[in-house]
């Protein structure tokens, strides 16, 4: 079977600083791959990449099996990437229907709204999902009221509304609390029971083995090493990390 | 827990949802409720302070007929300034439509063809200012003092520093349906700055243009992270604020049936003062279309009224400049106490 998302010898320049080299990386129907490396490893780089933010330098990009040319971040989204990205990417200042629907506002052929039915489906998220109670929250609250807990939820909420095949989780555990974070971990638990797949970036490398099938190590833009959850132990995982970032390898 | 309780509980907190409803509409819209506040208020300082002039209607079919001018530039300005841009260039714009009007005029003697050639004229010289700021990287405030000296310039060489007459085009269609007198007492002008208003405003608060222009005022980053395309956005809105200084420019020489040259040097101030009082976030993100219709009013209400108070002329100036910095500092201090 093809795989859900494939690079093939990614490269990717800004200029004379080399951010990834021949990255080969892809992940499987129903898997979640963590996506473990230093700072400045490049990780943000390849989710970046793959969501059609950054163009890569060289290289092929394929979505099941299909080669994607010319990828933007529009056209990543309709091909079923959705991103919960580090800085959150919402807009403060505006209403959370607003913020839910950023970029996909719900529309007709000539770009005309549908704003009662952003509204509604808002609420219904609110409610469901969210867990959103409180009636000082609804959709046309703006979100700069919100904790930082809840604003991570809004970014979540709105990668699942629109039924994306491939959800990647950039350092969402970031400035959440202990609370948040297993809720969150619980949240990538459920991806991969809905029958989704899912990257995962985290510093924390006990959040990602503990919810990853498979982690793929970046270190100085190139992979360094890839191993099945299930083959290795917590302990050797780390292991190999300290070994990577001294010498850029495992072996 | 016993149902007596609950149930006057439950009676309390409807009402308590009901207030808080209320509250949240009124907090929601609270810079819509301030200036329609603040318009009421002018107006009855106005009424009060000079009966003789406000209570007549001849004050109100003079507002009609010249406010229109400013506040159908203030209207795109508003989303340029919502999108976090500034365009001062406006005023060299109006001038320069025109330009392309009588030139055209002298060529083909058709004032449709003249009519067309300015709104192009204009759409083009604001996609220019929308291609300096997104591709160049110039700052719109800078980049918008270019170019307004830049047209401004170009209005003078290419004229001679002269005006031109349009006595000749008085009494064709075009001129009645621009600034013509709709049943005696209505100025065409303000059936246009009403349909504006009411374009502006479907496009700002429902269709996707919009929903990206107060996105992109808010965080750019965000709006390009969720791929929205921030440049084409950008461009578009200057390019519409271009358009509708070149309409603008055609209104206001057709209502004195005269071009001057210096076309449009006196509308700097009062149409971004009109924006700025109308709420609209000098920060961006922030900012609607009625307030800035509104706000048009009370700025032409201002200069009308210090005379008709008995104050001198020169009060203008000074009043405008305050409204500008009073309403600009508003946002920089709600949005202080936000952080």
């Amino acid at each position: 079977m093809e795989h859900r998302l494939e690079l093939k010898n990614i490269s990717k320049s800004f200029g004379e600083v080399q951010s990834l080299k021949n990255i080969n990386f892809h992940l499987g129907r129903n898997e979640v791959v963590g996506l473990l490396g230093d700072n400045g490893a490049g990780k943000s780089t390849l989710i970046k990449v793959i969501t059609g933010y950054h163009q890569a330098s060289e290289g092929e990009i394929f979505f099941g099996g299909q080669l994607a040319t010319d990828l933007t971040v529009a056209k990543a989204r309709k091909l079923g990437v959705e991103t919960v990205y580090q800085e959150r990417a919402l807009a403060e200042l505006q209403t959370l229907w607003r913020n839910i629907f950023l970029g996909r506002e719900i529309s007709n052929r000539f770009g005309f709204l549908d704003v009662n039915k952003m509204k509604e489906e808002t609420n219904r998220l609110m409610l469901e999902s969210m867990g959103f109670t409180s009636m000082a929250v609804n959709p046309d609250s703006a979100i700069q009221t919100f904790s930082g807990g809840e604003k991570q939820g809004v970014a979540i909420v709105r990668a699942l509304y629109f039924d994306a095949e491939i959800i990647i989780l950039d350092e969402p555990t970031m400035g959440l609390s202990l609370k948040e974070t297993r809720k969150l971990l619980n949240f990538v638990r459920e991806i991969k029971a809905a029958g989704k797949s899912a990257v995962f970036i985290d510093h924390n490398i006990f959040h990602v083995y503990s919810v990853a099938d498979r982690v793929v190590v970046l270190d100085r833009g190139q992979v360094a090493g890839e191993f099945r959850t299930e083959d290795i132990t917590l302990d050797d995982l780390m292991d190999k990390m300290y070994q990577i970032a001294e010498t850029g390898s495992f072996t | 827990m016993d149902i007596e309780k609950v149930k006057p509980e439950a009676e309390a907190a409807a009402a308590d949802s009901m207030k808080i409803r209320i509250t949240r509409r009124l907090r929601a819209n609270a810079t819509q409720v301030g200036i329609i506040a603040v318009f009421l208020l002018v107006w009855l300082f106005f009424i009060v302070a000079a009966p003789d002039t406000f209570l007549k209607p001849q004050i109100y079919n003079a507002f009609m007929s010249t406010i229109p001018f400013f506040a159908i530039m203030a209207l795109p300005l508003t989303m340029a300034v919502i999108a976090g841009e500034m365009d001062l260039s406006f005023t060299s714009i109006m001038a320069l439509g025109m330009v392309a009007f009588i030139k055209v005029f002298e060529a083909t003697n058709s004032v449709g063809l003249a009519f067309l050639s300015s709104l192009l004229t204009g759409t083009l010289a604001g996609l220019l200012n929308g291609a300096i700021v997104v591709w160049i990287g110039i700052p719109s405030l800078v980049a918008t003092i270019g170019t307004q000296f830049f047209w401004r310039g170009a209005v003078l060489v290419i004229l001679n520093g002269k005006g031109g007459t349009l006595v000749p085009i008085k009494e064709t269609l075009l001129r009645k349906i621009m600034v013509g007198q709709v049943a005696e007492y209505l100025p065409s002008q303000m059936l246009w700055l009403i349909a504006i208003a009411i374009g502006t405003w479907i496009l700002l608060n429902r269709h996707k243009f919009g929903a990206h222009i107060y996105l992109i005022g808010d965080n750019e980053n965000s709006a390009r992270l969720m791929g929205i395309n921030a440049k084409r956005t950008r461009i578009l809105v200057f390019a519409l604020v271009g358009l509708a200084s070149a309409f603008a420019g055609m209104m206001s020489s057709m209502q004195v049936s005269y071009f001057w040259p210096s076309l449009g040097e006196g509308y700097l101030l009062r149409t971004l003062a009109s924006v700025f009082l109308g709420g609209t976030s000098v920060f961006g993100g922030v900012g609607t279309i009625l307030g800035t219709f509104l706000g048009s009013f009370i700025i032409g209400a201002i200069e009308a009224g210090i005379v008709a108070i008995g104050l001198t002329g020169f009060y203008t100036q000074l009043i405008y400049g305050f409204i500008i910095i009073v309403s600009v500092s508003m946002h920089a201090v709600m949005r202080k106490r936000m952080h």
